[in-house]
C-alpha cells in the first residue's frame, strides 16, 4: 500500500556565517496510525548526518507524537479530509519543529498542569505538559492551531 | 511496534513493550490485559527493555491498565525503563504512582 505522507527533505550547504541546514517538511492526514512513521521520517531525515545524542532523539521523538496525536485527534477531530503540516528544520544550534493543524486552535494558557495528587490516577491531560518540560522553547501561533518546539544542541 | 506477551513458572503475565507505546496502539495495551483479567490473571509485568518510546496517551494506558488491575485486587509492576523514559515518569510524577524495578528479574522475585 502506498503510504498517505507526503515528505520534503531540503539539504543546505555549510556556509561560512550560519553552517549546514537541513529542513524537512511532511504532510500527514489525521490519521493516529500514521504518527510512528511520521515520527521516524522526519526524526531520520532532520538528524542524518549529525551527532544528535541520543535523549535529544528520545525527546524529539516524543514532543513531535505528542504534537501529531493533539493536532489530529483534538485539531482536526481526527477528520481524514483534514491535513496536518510538520516543518522541522535543523541548524547548528537548534531543531526547530513546527505542527499544523486545520482546527480552530485552543488556548494554551488554559490547560492545567497534571501534576496535584488527585490528577495522578487521570488517563489524560500530560501531552502539553510534556512538551513543555522536554523542549527549551514552546510557542504558539495567535490561532492556537500552530505550535512551534525548540530543541537546543547541546 | 506490538505487544509479546508471555507467562513463566513465576505466574506472572509479562508484557514486552516492542517498539513504541503510543496514541497508535494503546487500546492494543488495554484490551491486552484486560483478556489476561478475564482469564483470572492479577499479577502483571509490562517490561520497556525493548521500548523506543512512550507518549502522554501511553502513559495513559498504563494509569487505566493499573486502576484496572487495582479494581480486581491485582498487582502491576513495571521494568526495564532506561534514563529517558524514566525521566518521562518522574517529570509526570508517575513514577511515584508505579512499582518500577530496574530489569524484569527483579520484578518477578519481588511480586
Amino acid at each position: 500500500m502506498t503510504s498517505p505522507l507526503r515528505l520534503c527533505v531540503r539539504r543546505t550547504s555549510a556556509s561560512e556565517t550560519r553552517g549546514s541546514a537541513t529542513l524537512v517538511t511532511l504532510r500527514l492526514p489525521s490519521d493516529v496510525n500514521c504518527i510512528e512513521e511520521a515520527v521516524e521520517l522526519v526524526t531520520r531525515h532532520c538528524l542524518a548526518g549529525h551527532d544528535a545524542t541520543r535523549t535529544i532523539r528520545f525527546r524529539l521523538r516524543v514532543v513531535l507524537s505528542e504534537a501529531l496525536s493533539n493536532a489530529i485527534m483534538r485539531g482536526n477531530g481526527e477528520d481524514h479530509t483534514k491535513w496536518v503540516e510538520v516543518r522541522a528544520e535543523l541548524v547548528p544550534e537548534a531543531i526547530r519543529v513546527s505542527v499544523t493543524d486545520e482546527g480552530p486552535g485552543f488556548d494554551p494558557g488554559a490547560v492545567p498542569e497534571p501534576l496535584r495528587p488527585e490528577q495522578l490516577d487521570e488517563a489524560g491531560g500530560r501531552g502539553l505538559y510534556l512538551i513543555r518540560k522536554l523542549v527549551d522553547v514552546v510557542q504558539f501561533n495567535e490561532q492556537g492551531n500552530s505550535i512551534c518546539m525548540i530543541l537546543r544542541r547541546p | 511496534m506490538g505487544f509479546n506477551q508471555t507467562k513463566g513458572s513465576s505466574g506472572v503475565v509479562v508484557v514486552q513493550v516492542e517498539g513504541q507505546l503510543i496514541v497508535g496502539n494503546r487500546h492494543e495495551l488495554k484490551d491486552l490485559v484486560q483478556a489476561a483479567l478475564e482469564k483470572g490473571e492479577r499479577r502483571l509485568l509490562v517490561d520497556f527493555s525493548r521500548t523506543g518510546y512512550i507518549d502522554s496517551s501511553g502513559l495513559g494506558a498504563l494509569v487505566s491498565i493499573s486502576k484496572r488491575i487495582r479494581e480486581m485486587g491485582g498487582e502491576l509492576r513495571l521494568s526495564g525503563l532506561n534514563d529517558d523514559l524514566r525521566s518521562l515518569f518522574e517529570l509526570t510524577k508517575l513514577d511515584t504512582l508505579f512499582a518500577i524495578t530496574e530489569t524484569p528479574e527483579q520484578a518477578l522475585t519481588s511480586f
